[in-house]
């Protein structure tokens, strides 16, 4: 590693200049590495504390964080809301006051309200990584993204990345622009224009023409239906929704020959994408649950100060 | 304390009378008795404003006093002592209190606590609609008796288009305003911020301009129709600035109000703060080209007046995440110093057009006393420093709130004296009045 890393806190990809995303990437590559050994476990952040607050039900991520602090031999500590003082109407504020008390030296935050890790920023002195906040960012799952592109094409620059579906509210879509953006790839977005939010071309061109945007693709994200979410009507039926917007084996064929096909999953079947697409040779969505640990051990690597850079 | 006070020096400028000239005011049980160059003070206390400005008492016609329910934000004593502090004489007090002012005795109540402890006048607007629930017209009239000068379900926007009809038809009969909060909840549910591509960078719902322009066209409809007369708080879109103007083009009787942070400011700042819950009210801070349409609709005469919107909530109410936080700032310490300095001192406004639309215009949208320097007026007296450089400090306030986004802010022109009836309420020389 050449200079330190600048951030203290992972809010967003927003704050991260090419650069710092690849010094993610790199390290996470060498992290891959170690997932690799037969004894995964090394004494990187010994004696260092993490806690993993998820105020949203979340698989994929909250594990992925519990791997990483353990291969990188972190003390940790999950707190998830639905069995806490949350419950019992205890505020965010008074809720990271308590840990804070613990005096941990990074919270790992998943929140449902846009801003929520920039709100615990602002109130503690732990380092603040954002595990998603509501429509805002999901910064590590397009670092993962990323790792996947790079691992699956040798390259991110040029590449043409499909990003289709609920764009409105995801934020694994937003980070993902963001990236692929500063790392000089060229994302386009696809959504129905009721998923797709007004100003959206600030982050890539737009299109509401599903062949359009995975013609000669190199890689298709899809995102997915967030169905929790629309209380708004947004859409008449996941079935049409499936017919104008969901990936098929049919519509893959438009893409580069060697398109890749990501998800962050959980998967919808048969709504944003098909079964059959979902398991196809082309899709690389369990790789990306492997490089998600790798990123995260990078992120907690790099934001804690490396501890020695023993990895 | 003698009766009688002489203002000695000061530029009055009374835009009802057309005077902008440096006279002596000599003020007499509570009346402006005399005014002209080099008075005799004939036993008068004297106070020297040479330099100063000397406006008729500036009217706040939006404020959230929130008593009775909601003590712990504000009374109407600390509301009241904000709004001296901040060169205001008069404040309408909206009617979202709990219970809502939907009643001749809550009216009643609001009037009896603002003659034991308010610095400055308080008039209670009663509510539209029962409980401000938007389906039965409250008792209008009983109201009225109580004190009550307007009505309104501000906060709440009346959905239906009926009801806010036959509001405007009832209160024609009583000669009441009738003041909308214009939004269509249909399309603002659920948001936090301006639609746009801020919201849409920062992952938050965002309200459409259109969710205030479709209510504040229909609004100008119906008073159309009914003859009625509908004034549109805190307006904050281009579409809606173009609506009242079209409005007032064709005789309807609508006025309108906009304020200072509206004025100022605009979404890119929930950016800039990171979510800092001061940039959240409601209606929204909007974009550039809403708050320039703004600007160029109070300038032209299309907007009415400045009002605050002065909504003050407690530390807890805000602090929380951004999406969760009540909406709303306190406004009545700071909309004076921000509009002399970011408006007139930046040459959007002349001075004479300001105190227009804080004294007289206000009075006159609602009907109110006072607006007025003339002869035999109430001796309510706004004089300002325009000199007095100073920074926003919010631990200062006399309001029980400190939620405000110009925090720190450095600004040229003060209030100096504030007096209600000739009773001095605020005196920067001596600020705990």
């Amino acid at each position: 590693m050449s200079a330190p890393f600048p951030h203290r806190h992972l809010l967003g990809i927003e704050p991260l200049a090419a650069e710092h995303i690849v010094a993610l990437l790199d390290t996470a590559e060498t992290m891959r590495e170690v997932l690799g050994r037969p004894i995964k476990k090394v004494p990187t952040l010994r004696g260092r504390s993490v806690v993993n607050l998820f105020y949203e039900a979340s698989t994929r991520t909250r594990s992925s964080f519990e791997m990483a602090e353990r291969v990188l031999s972190a003390d940790s500590l999950s707190i998830a809301t639905a069995t806490s003082s949350v419950q019992k109407g205890e505020t965010l504020l008074d809720t990271a006051k308590n840990l804070e008390a613990m005096n941990p030296d990074m919270i790992i935050m998943r929140h449902g309200s846009s801003g929520a890790p920039h709100f615990l920023a602002r109130h503690c002195k732990a380092s603040i990584v954002n595990a998603g906040d509501g429509a805002h960012e999901h910064p590590t799952q397009a670092l993962l993204d990323a790792l996947t592109l790079r691992q699956k094409k040798g390259r991110i620059e040029g590449l043409k990345v499909a990003i289709v579906g609920d764009v409105v509210h995801s934020r694994v879509a937003r980070s993902n622009a963001l990236l692929l953006t500063k790392l000089g790839a060229r994302p386009i977005l696809c959504g129905p224009p009721p998923l797709l939010p007004i100003g959206v071309e600030q982050y890539a061109p737009v299109t509401t023409r599903i062949d359009e945007a995975i013609e000669g693709a190199d890689a298709i994200m899809m995102l997915r239906l967030q169905r929790e979410r629309m209380s708004g009507a947004f859409l008449p039926s996941t079935r049409e929704y499936h017919t104008l917007y969901g990936l098929t084996v049919e519509r893959v064929k438009k893409a580069k020959p060697d398109v890749i096909i990501l998800h962050p999953g959980p998967m919808n079947r048969g709504v944003e994408i098909a079964s059959e697409v979902a398991d196809g040779p082309y899709s690389v969505i369990l790789d990306q649950v492997t490089n998600g640990v790798a990123v995260r051990m990078a992120v907690l690597y790099l934001l804690l100060g490396g501890g020695g850079g023993e990895a | 304390m003698s009766d009688r006070l002489l203002l000695r020096g000061g530029r009055v400028i009374d835009p009802a009378r057309g005077v902008d000239a440096v006279q002596d005011v000599l003020i007499e049980a509570g009346k402006v008795a005399e005014l002209g160059p080099k008075l005799q003070p004939r036993g008068a206390a004297v106070r020297d404003v040479a330099g100063c400005v000397v406006a008729p008492g500036f009217i706040d016609i939006h404020v959230h006093l929130r008593e009775p329910g909601r003590e712990d934000k504000e009374t109407i004593a600390t509301g009241t002592r904000a709004a001296a502090r901040g060169g205001f004489t008069a404040v309408c007090a909206m009617p979202n209190t709990t219970p809502v002012n939907d009643s001749a005795a809550v009216t009643r109540f609001v009037m009896d606590r603002a003659r034991e402890a308010a610095s400055v006048r308080v008039y209670p607007i009663g509510a539209i609609t029962k409980g401000s629930l938007g389906e039965e017209l409250a008792e209008y009239a009983d109201m009225q008796k109580e004190g009550a000068v307007a009505v309104s379900d501000d906060g709440r926007p009346v959905g239906s288009a009926l009801v806010f009809r036959r509001a405007l038809e009832y209160a024609k009969g009583l000669g009441l305003v009738v003041i909308d909060h214009c939004e269509d909840p249909t399309l603002s549910h659920g948001c936090c911020m301006n639609e746009g591509p801020v919201a849409t960078r920062l992952g938050l719902r965002g309200a459409p301009a259109v969710s205030e322009s479709v209510i504040v066209e229909r609004d100008i409809a119906l008073a159309e129709l009914t003859g009625g007369r509908v004034h549109i708080a805190h307006l904050s879109t281009a579409a809606a600035v173009d609506a009242v103007r079209r409005g007032k083009a064709r005789g309807v009787k609508v006025t309108a109000e906009a304020t200072p942070h509206h004025l100022l400011l605009i979404d890119e700042l929930v950016r800039e703060r990171e979510y800092d819950t001061a940039t959240k009210m409601n209606p929204p801070l909007r974009n550039e080209r809403d708050r320039l349409a703004v600007l160029a609709g109070l300038k032209d005469g299309t907007i009415d007046c400045i009002a605050t919107d002065h909504a003050p909530h407690t530390v807890d109410d805000k602090r929380v995440e951004y999406d969760q936080a009540a909406f709303g700032i306190v406004g009545l310490e700071t909309a004076v110093p921000l509009a002399l300095d970011r408006l007139v001192r930046a040459g959007h406004l002349t001075l004479v057009q300001l105190v227009e639309r804080m004294s007289s215009a206000p009075a006159r949208v609602l009907g109110l006393p006072g607006g007025t320097l003339a002869p035999g007026a109430p001796a309510d007296v706004t004089v300002l420093d325009l000199a007095r450089r100073a920074r926003v400090e919010p631990e200062t306030f006399a309001s029980k709130s400190r939620n405000t986004p110009f925090g720190g802010l450095e600004l040229t022109g003060w209030p100096r004296l504030t007096l209600v009836g000739g009773r001095v309420v605020f005196d920067a020389a001596e600020p705990a009045v």
